[in-house]
């Protein structure tokens, strides 16, 4: 129980750029469901089984008579595709872990991915713990900014219009982040570039697929360069 | 509520299903104890910042361009979260300040 504590008091600080992000966007989700008709309780349900950002604003829609199953999981997958790539990062340390590792790849969404990876776990903890109390604390964040924003939305007219900004900023000092080391640069670049041109040719709804192979093809094009740079990104 | 509870229920359950499955696929074919190829390895070292980069353009992929404000408003949001970054180093002022900006933005200012 110790170690647990102290993972969660070494984690927490690094989870803070994640609290303000899910708060806000958060709410924004529980004012949409808010708006269908569903109690902060529903609010809260669906953030603790389903727990995810894009996901969870466009599932509000689903919520209408006559909604077809078969189209909720295309939906579904199709918005939350991208995170087939991200576990690629990850299986090697996750299999080094016990039970614990099903709930963080219940957890992978951008965010924890993000922090999961770019975090340097500190030397006095066990990495396990760390990486379980980091996942345990976003997901805390969304639920309780789920719950905020249903009990808000029902009391009072808030415009929340362009709270879901904070997900974007959010990225932007990740990025920054990631810069400072030289060797993430060229991946960076590739990232932005091909999801830029992805986004032209297929538009904003169908543009993550393509970009998501595009960008591992030239990645592996890439592989000679790019291995000469690398040390460690994910370790 | 528009929907009878179970049916609610149910599409929180297949929502939930289906999001998971994305996320464990890569552990369904890496399970434990099986070796992992020295392409994956590289791959998943170079992905996150690449998943990075394509992750700010994910966030900004509904910002119009050809309309009016014509991406003014993320534009401004964006540098005013980089620059203040690049300067302070500090995550909540950075965020912070750049969702406030921006929610003063398009509902003030255009």
């Amino acid at each position: 129980m110790k170690e647990y504590k102290k993972a969660f008091k070494r984690a927490f600080p690094y989870t803070i750029p994640v609290l303000t992000g899910y708060l806000f966007i958060g709410i924004a989700f529980g004012v949409m469901y808010a708006e269908k008709g569903y109690s902060f309780l529903w609010a809260i349900l669906m953030s603790l089984l389903v727990y995810a950002g894009s996901g969870q604003y466009l599932a509000v829609n689903f919520f209408v008579p006559g909604i077809s199953f078969l189209q909720v999981i295309f939906l579904t997958f199709m918005v939350n595709v991208r995170h087939v790539f991200y576990g690629i990062s990850l299986v090697e340390r996750f299999n080094r872990f016990g039970k614990s590792r099903w709930y963080m790849i219940f957890g992978l969404t951008d965010e924890t991915y993000s922090l999961l990876c770019t975090t340097k776990v500190p030397e006095d903890v066990d990495e396990e713990k760390f990486l379980l109390a980091i996942t345990i604390l976003d997901h805390s964040y969304w639920t309780l900014g789920g719950a905020i924003g249903a009990i808000a939305g029902t009391l009072l007219p808030i415009n929340s219009e362009g709270i879901d900004f904070a997900m974007t900023a959010l990225f932007v000092v990740v990025f920054i982040e990631q810069w400072m080391e030289k060797k993430n640069r060229i991946p960076e670049i590739i990232g932005v570039a091909v999801a830029f041109i992805s986004l032209q040719i297929f538009g904003a709804d169908s543009f993550v697929l393509p970009a998501m192979l595009c960008i591992m093809l030239v990645l592996f094009a890439g592989r000679k360069r790019l291995e000469q740079r690398e040390d460690e990104v994910c370790h | 509520m528009p929907l009878s509870v179970g049916t609610s229920l149910l599409i929180i359950l297949v929502v939930g299903i289906t999001t998971f499955a994305t996320r464990v696929i890569p552990f369904l074919i890496f399970p434990k104890g099986k070796e992992i190829p020295k392409t994956v390895q590289y791959l998943g070292k170079v992905l996150t910042p690449a998943v990075i980069g394509m992750l700010v353009v994910y966030c900004l992929k509904n910002t119009q361009v050809m309309a009016a404000p014509h991406g003014i408003p993320e534009l401004i949001s964006v540098i005013t979260v980089a620059v203040l970054h690049v300067w302070k180093r500090n995550n909540l002022l950075s965020i912070g300040v750049g969702t406030v900006l921006y929610m003063v933005l398009i509902q003030v200012v255009f």
